[in-house]
C-alpha cells in the first residue's frame, strides 16, 4: 500500500499544474465553446465624460451575422441593482450606481454604452463598429487635487462633490508627539496609476438552461464564489442556487480579476434573452480600458523623530483615485495599507487618513499588494529622507527603528499585532547576498572617476499584513463579507484523496501545495491527491483567492479537515485492531498499537473499511470524509529586506538594475520552488512599477498608454535575475506557521529601486525621484540638481 | 482586434504583384511579414480592401554580394539579415541594426523590405540605409528603377513607392577596412522602437575623420541625416573634444515627436549624447 516515508512539506515537489500548462493542453475560458453560441462585443465610450444623446443599434442589425444589439436603455429593466461595492468603508460613503451599460452619461473612456451579439467574433466587431452612439461632451475631471477643490467640475453632478469618503485612524497622542519632536520630515510622493495587464484578458462563456432556469457562467475570475452571490443576489435578482460559476484555468489575475463585471452581467442576461450561449473574450485594446486600473495615490507622510533618528510618530494623508465609480473593493484598497505606513518600525503615535476621490478615469481596484505597496513605498522612501536629515546610513536608521524582535506577537504603532519577526536577520542576510561592501566600494570608485554611469544602492525593509482575513476585523472595517475559508477532504475507497477547496487559484500552484500538506497529514502520495477548486457546484462555499490568503487561510482549512479525517479514521482503526483510541499512535497515515507496532492500519485501509461499512464502530457513519472552515484570529505578517543596486546613465537617465537581493521571511515554507517563483515574479512586477509602467491620460481623458507598445510591461530581457534567500520565523497565527508570499515582492521592491536611483545621484544633489523613474524623469532630475534649464 | 473585412490574393511573382496592385487600385496593400500592417488592421486604423501577399516570393529572400555592394532581397526576414555572414563580413552595421528590431518573434516574421517600405521614422533599418546611402530597387508598371535612400523617404509613413510599386531589394555598400560604424538604439525595453537612434558610418584617415555619415531615428517625420554633425566632422581630429563639439549639432533641423516615452526636448538632448557615443564607438572599431 502506497505510503510516503518522508515528509514532503518543505521540499520542491514539481508543480502538478505545469504539464498541461507547458504542453498547451490547459483550457482557458477562451478555449471553451458551446453549440450555437453567440459572440458578444461591447461598444465603449470614446469620451471620458459625456452625455449620451442617442444610441442607434439598428445599423448593427444590418451587418451580416449580427443577431441582436442593445443600448443601455434597452436593458435597463434587467438589473435588480447596480454592480455593487462590497466595501463601503464609511457610513457616509458616496457610491454612485454603475450599471453594466451606461444609459444617460458616460464617465470614463471605455464605459460600455451598447452590446452586440453575432454568429462570429468578426461579425460582432463589425456590428459594434456600426452602432451609432452620439455624445455631448462634458467637462473632464482628471487631477485628484483639483477635483477636491471647491467649484471643481463634477464626475457625478448629483453628488455635489468628487469626494467619496474620508477614512481616518489614530493611535496615541499624535499632535503632542509632532509638537515636541526635534525632527520632523515631511515628504510627498505620487504613486502612479497602473494597468494590471494579466497575460490572459478577461473572458467568459455564459449558458442558460430555460427549462431549469439555470445559469452557468464560466469566467476568467479569481472569485467564482463571490461572483455567484453578488451577481445572483444583487445584479440579476435570481436565486443564488440557479447560478453556477466556474473558473477554469485563469491566466493571471493580480487583483484585476477580483471583479463582478458588466460583461458577466450582460452575457448572462443575453444568454437568457436569446436562448443561446454567449461568449465574450476581451482583447488587449478593451482590457486596458475596462479592466480596473490600480494604485494612483498622492501621499503625504510625516515622520516625527528624535535628533538621532529614532522615530516617535507617523502621520499620513492620502488621496486615492477611485476613478469614475466604486468597484467591488476599490474604496477598501487604501485601508489594506492604512496600518502599514510605519513599516516594521516602532513609535508611539500614528495617524492615517485617506480621501477617495472620483475622476473621469477607469475605476481602480485591487492590484497585487493592494494598499500595501503604496504604504511600503511611502515609509521606505521617508525613512531614507529621515536618514539624510539626521546624517545616518540607510542601514543604521532601519536597524535602530526596527520593532522588538520576537517569536511571538508584538504590537505595532499602526495598531496591528504582528505575529512574529526578526528584522535584523533578513537584513543581515540580504546585505551579504547582494555583496553590499563590494557595491559601496564600486560606487566610491565611480564617483571618484566621475563616470557617466553611476551606481546606487537602495533598501526596503518591509512588513505586510496578509492572509485576508479575520472576519471580525473585516466586519469592523465595514467589509461586507467574511474572511474565512473552507475545505472538504474525501478519502476514496482505494485510498486516493480528493480535496475540495473554497479558494480559487490562477497560477499560484494550490493543487501542489495543498497536496503536500495532505500528503504529510494523511500519508498519501502527492500524486494520489486531486485538488478541486473554482467551481461553485463542486467546491465548498469559499471566499476565493486574493490577498495572499490561499495558504494561510485555505491551506489551514485543508489541514484541519485532514485532522478530522484522522480523528474519524482513528475510531475505525481502534475498532478493527480491538484497542482503545488512546492505545494508537499515528504517524503520517499509519495507526499502530503502542508497544506492538506491527499491529497497524493505514489510512487507505481504513478508507476501504469506511466505504464497505461492514464493520464500523457504533455511531460512526460510513465514508471517510470531513470538512473544515477556518476563520483566522489574526492576519499573518511576512517581512524581509530587499536591496537593489542600479546603474544610472547620468547622460541619458537610463536606469539598469544591476543586482537585486530579496530575503523574505514568509514563515514555514511548503514548497520552496513555488515560493521562489512568487518572490521573483513579485519583485519583477515591482521593478516594473518603479521603472516602467504608468497609465497616462491626456487632458481629454483619453488613455494614451492604450496598448502594450507604450504601456511598458517589461519582458524577461529587461529585468535582472533575482537573488533570493529566506529566513523562517513561523507565524503564530496558524498551526502551520505559514505566512503569505503572493504579494511580498511587489510590496517590497518599488522603494528599493527608487531609493537606489536616488542614491546613485545623491552626490549630484538629487533627493527626489518621481516614479516610474523613466529615462527622461531621471535626466530631468539630474539637470535640475545641476541647476540646468530642465 | 479583428480587422475589417478584406480580400486576400497571393502574388506568384513580382510582376504578378505589380499587376494585382494595378487591378485593385489604391485600396490594395502589399503584405509580407505583416508585422507593421496587421497590427494597424487589427486596430482598424488601416483598412485595405485587398491584401496582395508577397510573403512567399522566395526569390526575394536573399543576402548576396553584388560587386562592391551587398544586395538584400525585400522579403528576407529580419533575423536572416541579422545572421547574414555576408553582412557580417562586409557591412556589419546592417546586420547589427536588424538584430535589434523588435523581439525574436518579430524578427523571424518581419521582413527587411517591409520595414523599409513602411517608412516608419521610429524604425531602425531606414536610418541605417540613409546613413549608408543605400539604393532601393523598385519594380513598377514601367519596369525597374533604383532610388537613392535620400530620395526614398518622403515623410511620415511616406516613401517614393507609388501605389503599384514593389520594393524588391536594397543595395548597401561594402564598408572598407578604414570605416567604422555604430548604431545606438536608445529605448526602455528591448522590444521597443527607438526613442532616439543614431547610425554612424565614419571613415578614418590618419587620426582624423575623413568623412562621416550620421542617420537619426525618430527625430522627425522620417529618418534624417545629421548634416550639421557631418559638416563639423569633415576633416576634424578624431579626439573626444572635437567629437563632442560635432555631436552638439545633432538636433539641428530635427522635429522630434513628444510622446509617453520622451518629450521633444529630451530627444534633442539625447541625440547629442547618442551621436557622440556613436562616433566614439565607430572610431574605436
Amino acid at each position: 500500500m502506497a505510503q510516503t516515508a518522508e515528509r514532503v512539506v518543505g521540499t520542491e515537489v514539481r508543480r502538478k499544474e505545469d504539464p498541461e500548462l507547458i504542453t498547451g493542453q490547459a483550457r482557458y475560458s477562451d478555449d471553451l465553446a458551446a453549440p450555437g453560441m453567440l459572440w458578444m462585443k461591447l461598444v465603449l465610450s470614446p469620451f471620458a465624460h459625456a452625455r449620451i444623446t442617442s444610441v442607434d443599434v439598428s445599423p448593427a442589425l444590418q451587418v451580416p451575422g449580427v443577431v441582436a444589439a442593445f443600448g443601455g436603455r434597452d436593458l435597463a429593466g434587467e438589473w435588480a441593482g447596480p454592480l455593487p461595492t462590497a466595501w463601503p468603508v464609511t457610513d457616509d460613503l458616496k457610491n454612485p450606481p454603475m450599471y453594466p451599460l451606461a444609459t444617460d452619461e458616460v464617465r470614463f473612456q471605455g464605459e460600455g454604452v451598447a452590446v452586440v451579439l453575432a454568429e462570429s467574433r468578426a461579425a460582432a466587431e463589425d456590428g459594434a463598429e456600426a452602432v451609432v452612439a452620439e455624445y455631448d461632451p462634458l467637462p473632464v475631471v482628471l487631477d485628484m487635487e483639483e477635483a477636491l477643490k471647491d467649484g471643481a467640475d463634477l464626475v457625478h453632478a448629483d453628488l455635489g462633490t468628487n469626494a467619496s469618503y474620508t477614512w481616518t485612524l489614530t493611535n496615541g497622542d499624535v499632535d503632542a508627539v509632532f509638537a515636541t519632536a526635534p525632527v520632523v520630515v515631511k515628504e510627498r510622493y505620487v504613486v502612479q496609476r497602473q494597468i494590471p495587464a494579466a497575460m490572459e484578458p478577461r473572458a467568459l462563456l455564459a449558458e442558460y438552461a430555460p427549462a431549469m432556469g439555470e445559469y452557468t457562467l464560466t469566467t476568467s475570475t479569481q472569485i467564482p464564489h463571490i461572483v455567484r452571490v453578488v451577481l445572483a443576489a444583487f445584479v440579476l435578482g435570481i436565486p443564488e442556487s440557479k447560478l453556477r460559476v466556474r473558473a477554469p484555468n485563469v491566466g493571471g489575475g493580480f487583483g484585476s480579476k477580483i471583479r463582478v463585471s458588466p460583461e458577466e452581467s450582460l452575457a448572462l442576461v443575453l444568454a437568457r434573452r436569446t436562448g443561446r450561449p454567449v461568449k465574450w473574450t476581451g482583447d488587449r485594446s478593451s482590457d486596458v480600458l475596462t479592466t480596473h486600473h490600480a494604485r494612483d495615490q498622492i501621499q503625504e507622510i510625516e515622520l516625527a523623530a528624535d535628533e538621532d533618528g529614532r522615530i516617535r510618530g507617523y502621520r499620513t494623508r492620502l488621496i486615492a483615485n477611485m476613478g469614475a465609480y466604486l468597484l467591488l473593493v476599490g474604496p477598501g484598497v487604501p485601508l489594506l495599507g492604512a496600518f502599514l505606513f510605519c513599516g516594521p518600525y516602532g513609535g508611539e503615535a500614528y495617524h492615517f487618513e485617506c480621501t477617495g476621490v472620483f475622476t473621469n478615469t477607469t475605476p481602480t481596484d485591487a492590484y497585487r499588494g493592494a494598499g500595501r505597496p503604496e504604504a511600503t513605498y511611502a515609509i521606505e522612501r521617508a525613512i531614507d529622507a529621515l536618514a539624510r536629515r539626521v546624517g545616518r546610513d540607510p542601514v543604521e536608521i532601519r536597524r535602530m527603528n526596527f520593532l522588538p524582535e520576537s517569536d511571538g506577537p508584538i504590537p505595532s504603532p499602526g495598531g496591528l499585532t504582528v505575529d512574529s519577526g526578526h528584522y535584523n536577520g533578513t537584513l543581515d542576510k540580504a546585505l551579504e547576498l547582494v555583496g553590499y561592501e563590494e557595491l559601496r566600494a564600486e560606487q566610491r570608485a565611480r564617483r571618484e572617476r566621475g563616470d557617466a554611469k553611476q551606481i546606487g544602492i537602495g533598501f526596503s525593509t518591509y512588513i505586510e499584513m496578509c492572509g485576508l482575513a479575520p472576519s471580525r476585523v473585516l466586519g469592523s472595517l465595514k467589509y461586507a463579507a467574511g474572511g474565512w475559508d473552507a475545505a472538504r477532504i474525501r478519502v476514496l475507497p482505494t485510498g486516493k484523496v480528493t480535496a475540495f477547496v473554497g479558494v480559487s487559484p490562477h497560477g499560484q500552484g494550490h493543487a501542489t501545495t495543498f497536496s503536500q500538506i495532505l500528503s504529510d497529514d494523511l500519508g498519501i502520495p502527492v500524486d494520489d491527491i486531486e485538488v478541486v477548486h473554482g467551481d461553485t457546484a463542486l467546491a465548498p462555499l469559499g471566499m476565493d483567492t486574493y490577498g495572499s490568503r490561499s495558504l494561510s487561510v485555505g491551506g489551514v482549512a485543508v489541514h484541519r479537515a485532514a485532522d478530522r479525517i484522522v480523528e474519524k479514521a482513528r475510531k475505525i482503526a481502534a475498532h478493527e485492531l480491538e484497542v482503545s483510541e488512546d492505545d494508537l499512535e499515528y504517524v503520517r497515515g499509519r495507526f499502530s498499537v503502542k508497544g506492538a507496532p506491527d499491529r497497524a492500519r493505514t489510512i487507505p485501509e481504513v478508507a476501504f473499511s469506511a466505504w464497505t461499512a461492514h464493520n464500523l464502530p457504533e455511531g460512526v457513519e460510513p465514508e471517510l470524509d470531513a470538512s473544515a472552515v477556518y476563520d483566522p484570529e489574526n492576519f499573518v505578517y511576512p517581512y524581509g529586506a530587499h536591496i537593489c543596486a542600479v546603474e544610472v546613465d547620468t547622460e541619458t537617465g537610463q536606469v539598469d538594475v544591476l543586482r537585486y537581493a530579496a530575503v523574505d521571511d514568509v514563515g514555514t515554507i511548503i514548497n520552496p520552488q513555488i515560493v521562489d517563483g512568487q518572490v521573483a515574479g513579485g519583485v519583477i512586477q515591482g521593478i516594473a512599477e518603479a521603472l516602467f509602467e504608468e497609465a497616462v491620460y491626456d487632458e481629454n481623458g483619453d488613455l494614451l498608454t492604450s496598448s502594450l507598445t507604450n504601456y511598458e510591461v517589461p519582458a524577461a530581457s529587461d529585468v535582472p535575475s533575482i537573488r533570493i534567500d529566506k529566513t523562517v520565523t513561523p507565524s503564530t497565527t496558524n498551526e502551520l506557521g505559514v505566512k503569505g508570499v503572493g504579494e511580498t515582492g511587489t510590496i517590497a521592491s518599488p522603494p528599493a529601486v527608487i531609493n537606489a536611483v536616488v542614491d546613485a545621484l545623491s552626490h549630484l544633489g538629487v533627493t527626489e525621484m518621481a516614479r516610474p523613474a523613466t529615462p527622461e524623469r531621471v535626466w530631468r532630475a539630474i539637470q535640475q540638481a545641476k541647476g540646468g534649464a530642465a | 482586434m479583428i480587422p475589417a473585412p478584406f480580400e486576400y490574393v497571393r502574388a506568384e511573382s513580382v510582376d504578378h504583384a505589380v499587376a494585382l496592385l494595378g487591378e485593385h487600385g489604391e485600396d490594395a496593400k502589399l503584405v509580407a511579414g505583416g508585422h507593421s500592417l496587421l497590427p494597424l488592421m487589427r486596430l482598424r486604423l488601416a483598412r485595405p480592401s485587398v491584401l496582395v501577399d508577397v510573403d512567399r516570393l522566395d526569390d526575394l529572400a536573399y543576402v548576396r554580394e553584388a560587386g562592391d555592394q551587398i544586395e538584400i532581397g525585400a522579403t528576407t526576414r529580419m533575423a536572416e539579415v541579422a545572421a547574414s555572414e555576408v553582412l557580417a563580413t562586409h557591412n556589419p552595421l546592417v546586420a547589427h541594426a536588424a538584430g535589434h528590431v523588435g523581439d525574436p518573434q518579430v524578427r523571424h516574421r518581419g521582413t527587411f523590405g517591409g520595414s523599409v517600405a513602411h517608412g516608419d521614422p521610429a524604425s531602425d533599418p531606414p536610418t541605417v540605409l540613409l546613413a549608408l546611402d543605400a539604393q532601393m530597387v523598385v519594380r513598377g508598371p514601367a519596369g525597374e528603377r533604383t532610388v537613392a535612400a535620400r530620395d526614398f523617404f518622403k515623410g511620415l509613413f511616406e516613401t517614393d513607392l507609388g501605389p503599384q510599386d514593389v520594393l524588391t531589394a536594397v543595395r548597401v555598400p561594402k564598408l572598407s577596412t578604414g570605416t567604422g560604424w555604430s548604431y545606438q538604439k536608445f529605448h526602455r525595453r528591448a522590444i521597443d522602437w527607438a526613442i532616439v537612434g543614431v547610425a554612424a558610418v565614419v571613415e578614418r584617415s590618419n587620426g582624423s575623420v575623413a568623412r562621416a555619415a550620421i542617420g537619426l531615428t525618430n527625430m522627425g517625420l522620417m529618418p534624417m541625416r545629421a548634416e550639421g554633425v557631418e559638416a563639423a566632422l569633415a576633416g576634424a581630429a578624431a579626439e573626444p573634444g572635437a567629437l563632442a563639439a560635432a555631436a552638439g549639432h545633432a538636433p539641428e533641423g530635427t522635429s522630434p515627436p513628444s510622446d509617453t516615452n520622451g518629450s521633444a526636448e529630451y530627444r534633442r538632448e539625447l541625440s547629442k549624447v547618442l551621436v557622440r557615443r556613436a562616433l566614439e564607438e565607430a572610431l574605436a572599431r
